[in-house]
């Protein structure tokens, strides 16, 4: 081999020690040209800054919430009261399928993605995320499946099965139409997403803290979302491989759910429960740690019980893997293997019952400041512990024959998913919202923001529990009078329109403070976590320098005076050789080696592009384009993999 | 205001099991909502602190307070309780009604369709058998097996008064059983998502004295009374013409297997798996127009003449 090219020694040196350096004026600039993201729509595309991404998959997120609130709210008018026909049945059908499509997969997980993607480099004392690249392809993938998805629902092919579509009713012999084919696709397409997506959190958690921040010193919300995403590795092959056999049953004749030629409706059962319980852990557990780093912040003091709380989230997840059976109580298996799950069901509220019990303890030893963010999560406590509690009794096999399928479970899952996951999700906008925009929210509209969601929240969903009760079962599009629910249908129906208003001052309240909110400054909540450190919003580089963290509360030591080791912000390693950021070692953080960085590219654009093509092209049967599709792609991929002497870590060998 | 299908309370033998667990596990869970609820709350207002009047956070000192993980640990103890109780009286319940019944005096074959239950009796007994549709007759006092089956998607049988829900799954047989404590009309829905008409998929189970039982299931044995008057005739013939591919009526060349069973049509309360009631108008209302009663059901509307209509009526009014 020839030694390296002249034009090559331009490149930084690959092995060199950084030098320990203050912050400066200089050296902000030089950062400032490094890592800005271009101007225009190369740059909008090609932008692989965690921030960028983290708000694009917010504001993604929301606009979907959005979509699916409206469906939710077609659907309670055709309940309002017995017998209405505002919808057709198969309307009817493809609005719940829809919108448990919508808010399950669409905007809970990825709302939270977001502000993991936002957040945690500024947390961790990174510079972004470990996989740029990936980052932006896990977005893009995500917008790709949400327009499949949708463009599905805007020519009447919307999933009409519910969100965990049940063969042989997905079948083609029951639903010939192309509705499964897009639901199937869009499912494994966002699945690519998800996947991608988590293995990124989990290699930014083990290998890009700053110096310092051993493992015991993270956030509660790294934790959530490092859980979360290795629940997710596990188990999102498991429905995409689902889907993939719905598929095939669908288009190539295969019997793998159609019991007439020995297949197994059952197994489709088994494959989505053991991903779709994992998954709800997976969008909730993300927001707890929203609220347990939040609270403490307007508590005053640090979040009690802190490895309780970890190890409570790890082992919430354990438990999660075990209990999926509990979805399928009713479907004639062995009293004994349900005994095994409806135990791990019910044993499952101890780590949620440590969670609840540290946050109400931070409340009453700290000294609450009430925001609207504290609201927020002070609130979700309750609401968490009322969808804790449905759940528990759905945990009881004979108390779940008579719950499930009722909507005792429909009030459940919106105690949980809403309670749990939107509850957070808006404290925590209003919480990190300045860091965000630099400007703060407005809190007197927020008041009328919490009151108006709270209120209408609770009169929407409390009263179903009695639905539930009184025998309405869940999915069907209209009921006789007989059934003697009218009236608290009509509560329902305008509870949610309630609840809707608050979610549109949500709305009103980001918009126009963005515009008009007061200035925040870098630490407007004087907060104890690292991103507080740094300027609203940061700058595209995040830290001037690498900082060297001695504690769980950075910002709070001088107060707290738990040691005499101090987190060092204002100086540290100096790195501005190209983009470039820190490797530490996985449990102690010790500094590992320099981290070349991609650029900004439209790689991951592009990629999402052709695979868009590819299952374009496989829902239409047309194998051409989907051929294309793959080519694309492939290309894409030899470009994406194509060796740059920038981003060596090590010299090559030579010879 | 009366909830035929709540099941806070029941008349089941299962019932008596499973509700005081059920209103066990609602106290508990309403309690710890309450008490929950008003920890947060009181903790919120007894240690909040003022803003200061420029918005800005009060200077406060920031400190650990000691002893704070005790909260956690004596929540969680106290939690325990009612959970190990929970836990343990599950299995107990599961191990009362979770087994079948030995040797039931009466077995019967429910097959879940779309949208309606297809119920056999004497399956397997020489001039015993007869089928039925939507309404289930059972003696009161004795265990009833059932014997679940689907031949097309997943439905679910749940009559809650009498007992939880049992998934009908095609491929394979379920099998659960009923007993009625009391005589009584049970209202039961399909409770499992299955297409267009999961709305209207209920049944009623008619819980009867044992002689009042067996002479119901007498009548049903029999074929249906022969047409004798002209119009009555006349109905028969539309009936051939125009029902014959899917229902069935015994005695007559009338015998589809797809449909409900109309033999004796008139000793049912509904049509339409409890969609109507069963009188002479919703009766021709349903045969002319079932798509506008039941959208995507999958009985057709019948084009009939005034006269067609009025003659199938006349028969069809005297299948009791």
């Amino acid at each position: 081999m020839t030694p390296p090219a002249p034009a090559a020694a331009a490149a930084p040196p690959v092995l060199r020690t950084p030098e320990v350096a203050d912050v400066t004026p200089d050296l902000r600039e030089r950062l400032q040209a490094i890592w800005e993201t271009a101007p225009g729509v190369r740059g909008w595309l090609g932008s692989v800054d965690h921030k960028a991404i983290g708000i694009r998959y917010m504001v993604t997120a929301w606009v979907l919430l959005a979509l699916g609130g409206v469906e939710a709210l077609v659907m309670r008018l055709q309940l309002a009261g017995p017998d209405l026909t505002l919808l057709s049945p198969e309307q009817y059908n493809q609005l719940f399928s829809t919108h448990g499509m919508t808010m399950i997969f669409l905007y809970a997980s990825p709302i939270l993605s977001g502000f993991s993607n936002y957040l945690w480099p500024l947390l961790l004392g990174s510079r972004d995320m470990a996989f740029p690249r990936l980052n932006a392809l896990s977005y893009w993938i995500y917008l790709a499946s949400a327009l499949f998805l949708y463009g599905g629902v805007l020519v009447g092919a919307a999933p009409n099965d519910g969100w965990f579509n049940y063969p042989p009713y997905a079948e083609r012999a029951y639903n010939p139409g192309i509705n499964q084919d897009v639901y199937a696709l869009g499912m494994i397409l966002l699945g690519i997403s998800t996947s991608v997506g988590a293995a990124n959190f989990i290699v930014t958690l083990f290998k890009t803290r700053a110096p310092g921040m051993s493992i015991n010193r993270v956030p509660i919300i790294v934790w959530g979302t490092t859980t979360a995403s290795f629940a997710n590795l596990l188990f999102v092959p498991a429905v995409s491989l689902a889907f993939f056999l719905l598929w095939m049953d669908r288009q190539f004749g295969t019997q793998f759910f159609k019991p007439a030629a020995g297949g197994q409706p059952l197994l489709w059962q088994h494959l989505f429960w053991m991903f779709g319980h994992p998954w709800v852990y997976a969008i909730v557990l993300p927001a707890m740690g929203m609220v347990s780093d939040g609270l403490p912040v307007f508590c005053r003091r640090p979040l009690v019980g802190y490895a309780a709380v970890a190890l409570g989230t790890v082992s919430t997840m354990m438990l999660g893997f075990g209990v999926w059976v509990h979805h399928m109580f009713a479907t004639g298996l062995p009293g004994l293997s349900l005994s095994f799950f409806s135990s791990a069901s019910i044993l499952i509220t101890v780590p949620s019952a440590i969670a609840v019990f540290a946050w109400i303890a931070t409340i009453w030893l700290g000294r609450p400041v009430i925001t609207t963010a504290f609201l927020f999560f002070a609130s979700m406590i309750l609401l968490f512990v009322i969808g804790g509690v449905s759940g528990f009794m759905t945990a009881s096999v004979p108390v779940d024959w008579q719950l499930t399928d009722t909507y005792w479970v429909v009030a459940h899952l919106h105690y949980v998913l809403i309670g749990i996951n939107v509850f957070p999700v808006v404290g925590a906008t209003y919480m990190w919202f300045p860091k965000f925009t630099g400007r703060l929210m407005d809190e007197r509209l927020g008041r009328w923001n919490f009151w108006t969601m709270f209120i209408g929240f609770n009169l929407g969903f409390l009263p179903m529990h009695l639905i539930g009760l009184w025998g309405m079962p869940r999915r069907i599009y209209t009921y006789p009078a007989s059934m003697g629910v009218g009236v608290l249908n009509m509560v329902t129906t305008i509870g949610s329109f309630l609840f809707a208003i608050g979610i549109l001052l949500f709305f009103w309240n980001v918009l126009k403070s963005r515009r008009s909110g007061a200035v925040a400054g870098p630490n407007p909540w004087d907060a104890y976590s690292l991103e507080w450190s740094v300027s609203s919003p940061p700058p595209p580089y995040n830290f001037a320098v690498i900082p060297t963290i001695a504690s769980r509360h950075p910002l709070w030591e001088d107060r707290l005076q738990e040691s005499d080791e101090r987190s060092n912000l204002d100086q540290g390693l100096l790195l501005d050789h190209g983009k470039e950021t820190l490797a530490t070692t996985p449990l102690d953080a010790e500094p590992d080696r320099i981290l070349r960085m991609p650029g900004d590219t439209m790689l991951p654009f592009f990629l999402a592009v052709a695979l868009t093509i590819l299952f374009t092209g496989l829902l239409l049967h047309n194998w051409w384009v989907a051929a294309l599709g793959a080519l694309l792609g492939a290309f894409d991929l030899i470009g994406w993999f194509w060796p740059r002497r920038k981003l060596f870590e090590r010299e090559p060998a030579h010879g | 205001m009366s909830h035929p299908l709540g099941y806070l309370s029941g008349s089941g033998a299962a019932s008596a099991t499973v509700t005081p667990l059920l209103w066990f596990t609602l106290i508990v869970s309403i309690a710890v909502s309450v008490i929950i609820g008003v920890l947060v709350v009181w903790g919120v207002l007894k240690r909040r602190v003022a803003r200061t009047e420029s918005g800005g956070l009060p200077d406060l000192a920031i400190a650990h307070a000691e002893g704070g993980v005790r909260w956690i640990w004596i929540g969680v103890a106290i939690s325990m309780v009612p959970l190990l109780a929970t836990l343990v009286w599950t299995v107990a319940v599961l191990a009362e009604t979770g087994p079948l019944p030995k040797n039931p005096p009466l077995t019967i074959d429910i097959a879940a369709r779309r949208w309606w239950w297809d119920v056999g009796y004497g399956s397997g007994l020489q001039g015993q058998a007869f089928r039925t549709a939507n309404e289930i007759h059972i003696p009161v006092g004795v265990p009833v097996l059932l014997r679940l089956a689907s031949r097309d998607v997943i439905h679910s049988f749940w009559v809650p008064k009498l007992g939880g829900k049992m998934d009908v799954i095609p491929g394979q047989t379920n099998l659960a059983w009923i007993e009625a404590k009391t005589p009584g009309r049970f209202v039961g829905q399909c409770a499992e998502f299955c297409g267009f008409q999961h709305a209207h998929m209920a049944l009623e189970v008619v819980a009867e004295p044992p002689a009042q039982f067996e002479a119901w299931r007498r009548a049903q044995l029999g074929d249906a009374p022969a047409a004798t008057s002209p119009e009555g005739q006349r109905g028969l013939a539309v009936a051939e013409a125009r029902c014959a591919r899917c229902h069935a009526i015994r005695g007559t060349p009338v015998r589809g297997g797809a449909a409900p069973d109309l033999t004796h049509l008139m000793s049912r309360q509904t049509i339409g798996a409890g969609t109507l009631p069963n009188n002479p108008g919703a009766l021709s209302g349903w045969i002319e127009n079932p798509q506008a009663v039941k959208p995507g059901v999958l009985m057709p509307n019948q084009a009939l003449s005034g006269q067609q209509l009025a003659d199938l009526r006349a028969y069809l009014e005297r299948l009791k």
